[in-house]
Parts: structure tokens; C-alpha cells; sequence
């Protein structure tokens, strides 16, 4: 039951964006490693971005192009 | 055993389909219980769903879940992500659903419940999903390319410029035949008003609250939205009980017209962050929200269908838009059966979510299926209402007069009897003065869905319910209608670009500000018209607004078609090839009539050249008199308008039927564009969620 109400939970904060941040995250470190060897991608080693910055981006990125329709 | 078990299961439920399929078409008594129509969609969905698409999947579009999709070889942690199926299904679902396959029904009732219902199902089957499923599978296996790239990339630059064209016209109309329909909906009533000005500051809160009071925590702020906006909805009866803030609220339905235009202007040009984001989750939510309520209100109350299977109005002498039911049943209803629009959500938006290719059967044509569906609740709340009251709502003051007696004479002499006193008390139940000639199909689904909650929520709260109801479709149609300027004024900022290539920066202001001018004008010019006609925008509008949908949907099936045939599986082209025949007949039929028809309610040009002549001759009364030059240019610029989509429409299509020959005649074609396979490597690691 407990389970089945976290995974709701989950599949609700995962459809709204409210982990978008804990998905970047986890993308961040993921894929930190194989960027750190490309010359090209040096502001990456800075670290992860601060989660209001990157809302702001995600927020941007997201309502950029078609995204509703009639 | 189990084998026979599975035969035996779907020979029931395609018996069951069948027959409540036909319990609909062949029933002529009182009345019908909607729960028919409930079968007869889900019985024909499961089929379609499970032997159709199955079919198309495996067999035409041969998906392969070992191929890595864009989502998994281009992830970058933001836009393009493999994401679990049901996830992209909500996002998908909540981008193609707006508020047309609510309004395209509501309207298409005039010819009785009967030919829209059977349009939504089969077009949809087979029709809508396959165009969205298939644009799906052709712009995931092409970096989540968009209609128009593809368009220009497989056919040649005339198939891109042209629904680069076609998708600018289609948000021109569509806007404006929104901003009506809310107009419609608010006009002379402050407490609609009220409500539906209510929900720009609420928005620009939540904006500020997901933004810089508490960055990224969207729940937080969705739940506050969520509040404040049922609280609008009681403030809304505040307002409209107290006689001083009642006038602030109360106005015509050019002042409000102008508003909207404002409304337009500034979202398009305010940050997205402080009202367009915020607006689409709250009208995400109300949407899911309401639409849930609304199928467990149908299938709790089973209500019976008081319209007519046929009403007489088949014959084109309808009073809500005018014109046969052939073609016009299948312009009228485009969302919900099928719709371009979808196409480009399905092309650029959603494949850079999908995990695998094998779920883009239930994302593509799943997502449609339950956008029918939605439909289908919207033809039953459509016709639970008693036709005579139904067609009071909708008929303009210029279509049954102007007058409440009038109106209800004319409404009764076609046989569908309803009273003053019956008008009277409805209006008063939802808390409006009036409900005569509220056309656009926003007020009459609402007065449906309201009786409906009302009777499985309530009964003293219809009111209530009433401007629930108008709050939720306002909220999301202005969603449309902010998302769509902001679109079109990029749109316009990339073609200007090519110009004078400063215009292209986003965020140049002189640029942004002259851009969002000339696409406000453009659709404000046809709210404006649609404002002043009295016999009432939608008329005009809605069937523009059809014609481009449907032009839309017919570049999206020639570009599928082209690779299919392009992809040497000729065979398989009719899968796409039949349901853009049929778009081509009935848009070439709809936009042939409303150009030279000699009906002045159905031609342009007829209805041109008539008022002309009574301008000419003083037989026009004043008021008329004086807006006539603008209706005259305006059915004029409509009929020239409509003569450019058909054209486009043949040209694209003949584009596509000269490389398909050429291809075949073993002539150099563009190439297909497909990327290479790369193998998945999600099928192992299994890090989808």
C-alpha cells in the first residue's frame, strides 16, 4: 500500500517537473565524467548549477517552441 | 485454452461495439442512454488499439525496440530524456488536448448526436491516431525533427515552406476563434468575468512562487494555484451579488475583445516564467481534473440523450454555422477526430522523451484515443440538454432575433419547443442573466456539465458549477491563445529574420515588440469582426479554423505517405494514403462551397456581394448599415483566406504525388533522412526510471 502510494507520488512530482531537479542531477553526475575529458565543455567542471538556476533554465528551455495545441 | 479464452474476449467486445454502434445509429425513439455511446467508444478503441495499431506497429512501421531513440543518444538531462511511457502519455496528452474537441462537438450537435459521434469514433481510429502515431514514429527515428523540417527535408523546400505557412495561418484563426468563444462566455456577466480576469494574477503568483520564492518547487505552487482559482470561482458570485463591483464587471463584448487583445500582447511579450508557465500548469490540472469528473459523472448518472439522432438541419440550413453535413460535420469536428495541430506536437516535442520505439503505439495513438474520447463526453453533455434549449444558447441574435420571445417562437416552429420562463429559470439556476445567443459552444457545454455535476454533486451548487466550468475552459482556451501568440511571433521572428537578420534575436525588444504586434493584429482583426457580426463570429470563424486544421492534418498524412512510399512500402501507403484522400475531399468540398456558394450563409463571396447590394440600395437597418464596409471586407479577405489554404492544400499534395511518381519511375528523390541505427542501451541497463 505504502509503496503503491510513493510510486503515485512519484509518477505525480515526475509529471509536474516538481524532480527536475533531482533528474538533473542525477543526469549531472552521470554524465560528469565523460564531459570532464572534452576540452570544449570547461564550464561544466564548475559543478552542478544551484537549483534556481537551473529551474530558470529548464523553465525557459521547456516553453520554447510549440508545446500546446488546440 | 487460453488462446481460445483471448479469442472468445475480443469476439465479445467487438460484438458488444457492434451493437451498441448500432444501437445508436438505428435508434428514432424518445431518447438514448449516453451509455451506449461510452460502450460503443471503448469497445471500438480496445479494438482498434489492440489489432490496428498492433498491426501498424509491427507490421507497417516496423518499430524496433532495440534502436536507441533521440531521447537516449541525444540526452542531455532537459528537454531530450528517455522517460518512463506513462509519463510522456501525460505529457503528450496534456499538449494535443485544448479546448477543441470540446468546442467541435458542442457545435457539430446541430445535426442531431448522430453523425458527430460516428465521425469522432472512426475518424479517430482511423484517422487521428494513425497521423500522430505515425509522425511520431517518423520524427523520433529523425532526431525529433519538426513537420516543417521533415516536410522540407523528404518532399523538397515547397512541402516546408508550406506548413511553415499553414501552421502560422491555422494559429491566426484559431486564436481568434478562442478569444470569441471566451468572449462569448463573458460577456454581460460579471461573475464569468470576474472569474476568468481572476486567473491572470493567480497565474503571475504561482509564476512568482515557482520562480523566486520557493525556485523549483512546482507542487508547492500548483496546489496554491489550484486553491486560489476555486476561490476565484466563489468570488466570482461575490462580485456578482454586489451591485457596485457587479458594474466594474460588466461589459460589452467589444470592450472585452479588447481586453483579450491586451491580454494577448502583453503574454506575449511579459517573460514565460511570470504568466504563460504557470497558466499552462494550472490549466493542465484543471483540465485532467475536470475532464475525470466529468467521465465519472457521465458513467455515475448514465444521463439520457435528449437530441434527435438527425435533426433536419443536415440540409445545411443549421442555425449555428451554416452548410450540409457533408462536408461540414467532418470540418466542424477536426480535434477529436483528427487534427493537424497534433502533428506538430507529435513531430519535435514528444519524441525527445520517448525511451523506446515501442511506445509510440500507446503515446501516439493511445494519446488520441483518450482526446476522442473526450470528445465523445463532450457530444453527450452537448445533447443531455434539451435540443430547444440548446439551440437558444447557440443560435445568434442575427440567426433567431434578438429578442427572448422571438427567439423561442423561431426555436419551437422547428420543433424543438422551449420557453421564455424555461430560459428564465436556467439562467438564473447558473447565475447569469441571460443565456440566449451565448454561442461559441463554451456556455452550452458548460450548462451541461454543470446539470450533470449538479445531479452527481449537488444539486444547489449549479451556479457554481456553471462558472466552474466556464473558468475551466477559459483557462485553458487562454492558454492556447498566449502560447500561440508567443509561438507565432517566433514564427514571424525567423521568417523576418531572413530579411534583416537582427530580427531574429528572441530577445531584441524593438523586434519582440513589433512582432507580437502584427500577430495580435492579425488574429485580433478576426476577433474584432467576430465581435461586431451579428450574426455571430463562429459562423465564419470556426469553419476557417476547421479548413486549416484539416489542412494541417493533410500535409502531416502527405509527408507520412511519401515515406512510406519513399520507404518502398507502397503496400502499406493507404494506411496514411485513404485518411488524406478523404481530408482532401472534404476540405476541397468545404472550402469549393464557401467560396461559390450562392447561400449567403454559406458563401463568402454570395454574402459579399449581397450586403453590397443592400448597402447600395438603403434597405439595411443603421446599426447595420454602419458596419457593413467591415463585413464586407472582412467575408471578402475570408473567401480569398480560404482559396489560399485549398490551394496550399493541392499544392503540398501534388508535391507529394511527383516524388512518389518520381520515386517509383526509379527518378532521383530527395533521400530519406533517417538516422542510423544506434542499439539501445536502455534495454539492459534498464535506467528508464
Amino acid at each position: 500500500m505504502h509503496s503503491t502510494l510513493n510510486k503515485i507520488w512519484q509518477i505525480i512530482r515526475r509529471l509536474s517537473g516538481d524532480d527536475a531537479y533531482e533528474r538533473y542531477l542525477k543526469n549531472y553526475a552521470h554524465y560528469h565524467h565523460q564531459e570532464t575529458h572534452q576540452s570544449d565543455a570547461p564550464s561544466h567542471c564548475a559543478g552542478p548549477l544551484s537549483k534556481a538556476a537551473f529551474f530558470k533554465q529548464w523553465q525557459d528551455e521547456k516553453w520554447n517552441g510549440i508545446k500546446r495545441c488546440c | 485454452m487460453h488462446k481460445f479464452l483471448n479469442i472468445f474476449i475480443w469476439l465479445f467486445i467487438a460484438m458488444l461495439g457492434a451493437s451498441a454502434v448500432g444501437g445508436i445509429a438505428i435508434n428514432r425513439g424518445e431518447s438514448i442512454n449516453s451509455l451506449w455511446f461510452i460502450t460503443a467508444a471503448l469497445c471500438i478503441y480496445a479494438i482498434s488499439y489492440r489489432f490496428y495499431a498492433s498491426w501498424i506497429a509491427t507490421s507497417v512501421l516496423v518499430v524496433d525496440k532495440t534502436r536507441a531513440t533521440p531521447a537516449e543518444r541525444l540526452d542531455n538531462g532537459r528537454d531530450f530524456m528517455p522517460t518512463h511511457k506513462w509519463v510522456v502519455f501525460g505529457h503528450h496528452f496534456a499538449a494535443i488536448a485544448g479546448p477543441g474537441p470540446l468546442i467541435g462537438p458542442t457545435l457539430a450537435a446541430q445535426f442531431g448526436y448522430l453523425p458527430g459521434t460516428l465521425w469522432i469514433l472512426f475518424g479517430a481510429v482511423l484517422g487521428g491516431c494513425v497521423q500522430d502515431m505515425v509522425t511520431l514514429f517518423l520524427s523520433s527515428r529523425r532526431d525529433a525533427k519538426s513537420l516543417g523540417q521533415m516536410a522540407k527535408d523528404e518532399l523538397g523546400p515547397l512541402g516546408g515552406t508550406a506548413a511553415l505557412t499553414a501552421t502560422f495561418a491555422i494559429m491566426i484563426i484559431l486564436i481568434a476563434v478562442l478569444g470569441l468563444v471566451v468572449v462569448n462566455a463573458m460577456k454581460h456577466s460579471p461573475w464569468a468575468t470576474f472569474t476568468v480576469s481572476a486567473t491572470i494574477p493567480i497565474a503571475m503568483l504561482v509564476g512568482f512562487y515557482m520562480r523566486h520564492f520557493r525556485p523549483g518547487q512546482v507542487l508547492e505552487a500548483s496546489i496554491l494555484g489550484v486553491v486560489l482559482l476555486l476561490l476565484s470561482v466563489l468570488g466570482g458570485r461575490f462580485v456578482d451579488e454586489n451591485e457596485t463591483l457587479r458594474h466594474l464587471f460588466d461589459h460589452e463584448g467589444l470592450t472585452l475583445a479588447w481586453s483579450i487583445m491586451a491580454y494577448g500582447f502583453a503574454a506575449a511579450i511579459l517573460p514565460v516564467w511570470l504568466l504563460l508557465a504557470p497558466r499552462d500548469y494550472l490549466s493542465t490540472y484543471m483540465k485532467i481534473g475536470t475532464i475525470t469528473l466529468l467521465a465519472i459523472a457521465i458513467i455515475c448518472l448514465q444521463p439520457a440523450i435528449k437530441m434527435p439522432a438527425l435533426t433536419q438541419f443536415i440540409d445545411g440550413t443549421g442555425p449555428i454555422f451554416s452548410g450540409k453535413l457533408f462536408p461540414f460535420v467532418f470540418i466542424t469536428i477536426a480535434c477529436g477526430a483528427i487534427s493537424g495541430f497534433h502533428a506538430l506536437i507529435a513531430s519535435g516535442t514528444t519524441p525527445k522523451l520517448l525511451s523506446n520505439e515501442t511506445d509510440i503505439r500507446l503515446i501516439g495513438y493511445g494519446g488520441m484515443l483518450l482526446e476522442s474520447f473526450v470528445a465523445i463526453m463532450a457530444m453527450i453533455a452537448a445533447t443531455v440538454l434539451d435540443p430547444g434549449v440548446y439551440f437558444a444558447i447557440n443560435s445568434s441574435a442575427g440567426v433567431v432575433g434578438a429578442e427572448a420571445v422571438d427567439a423561442v417562437a423561431k426555436i419551437s416552429s422547428w420543433g424543438y419547443p422551449v420557453t421564455v420562463e424555461q430560459m428564465q429559470t436556467l439562467a438564473h439556476q447558473m447565475g447569469e442573466t441571460t443565456l440566449f445567443a451565448r454561442t461559441g459552444g463554451a456556455p452550452s457545454l458548460a450548462v451541461g456539465m454543470a446539470s450533470l455535476f449538479g445531479s452527481a454533486f449537488g444539486e444547489h451548487l449549479l451556479a457554481l458549477w456553471y462558472h466552474f466550468a466556464i473558468m475551466f475552459e477559459a483557462i485553458f482556451i487562454l492558454t492556447t491563445l498566449d502560447a500561440g501568440t508567443r509561438v507565432g511571433r517566433f514564427m514571424l521572428q525567423d521568417i523576418l529574420s531572413n530579411i534583416w537578420p537582427k530580427m531574429g534575436e528572441t530577445s531584441w525588444t524593438p523586434s519582440v515588440i513589433l512582432t507580437s504586434a502584427i500577430v495580435v493584429s492579425g488574429w485580433g482583426y478576426f476577433l474584432y469582426i467576430g465581435v461586431i457580426d451579428p450574426n455571430g463570429g463562429v459562423n465564419i470563424l470556426w469553419p476557417l479554423f476547421g479548413i486549416a486544421n484539416q489542412m494541417l492534418a493533410a500535409i502531416a498524412l502527405s509527408v507520412a505517405t511519401g515515406i512510406l512510399v519513399k520507404s518502398d512500402k507502397l503496400h502499406y501507403a493507404w494506411i496514411t494514403g485513404l485518411p488524406l484522400l478523404w481530408l482532401i475531399t472534404i476540405t476541397s468540398t468545404a472550402a469549393w462551397q464557401k467560396i461559390t456558394s450562392d447561400n449567403i450563409r454559406l458563401g463568402f463571396f454570395s454574402a459579399a456581394n449581397d450586403l453590397t447590394e443592400k448597402l447600395a440600395n438603403g434597405s439595411l437597418p443603421a446599426a447595420k448599415a454602419a458596419i457593413a464596409p467591415q463585413l464586407i471586407l472582412n467575408l471578402q479577405i475570408d473567401g480569398w483566406i480560404t482559396l489560399c489554404f485549398v490551394s496550399l492544400l493541392w499544392v503540398i499534395v501534388l508535391d507529394m504525388v511527383r516524388v512518389c511518381y518520381k520515386h517509383l519511375a526509379g527518378q532521383v528523390v530527395p533521400p530519406l533522412t533517417e538516422s542510423a541505427h544506434i542499439p539501445s542501451r536502455l534495454v539492459e541497463e534498464w535506467i528508464r526510471d
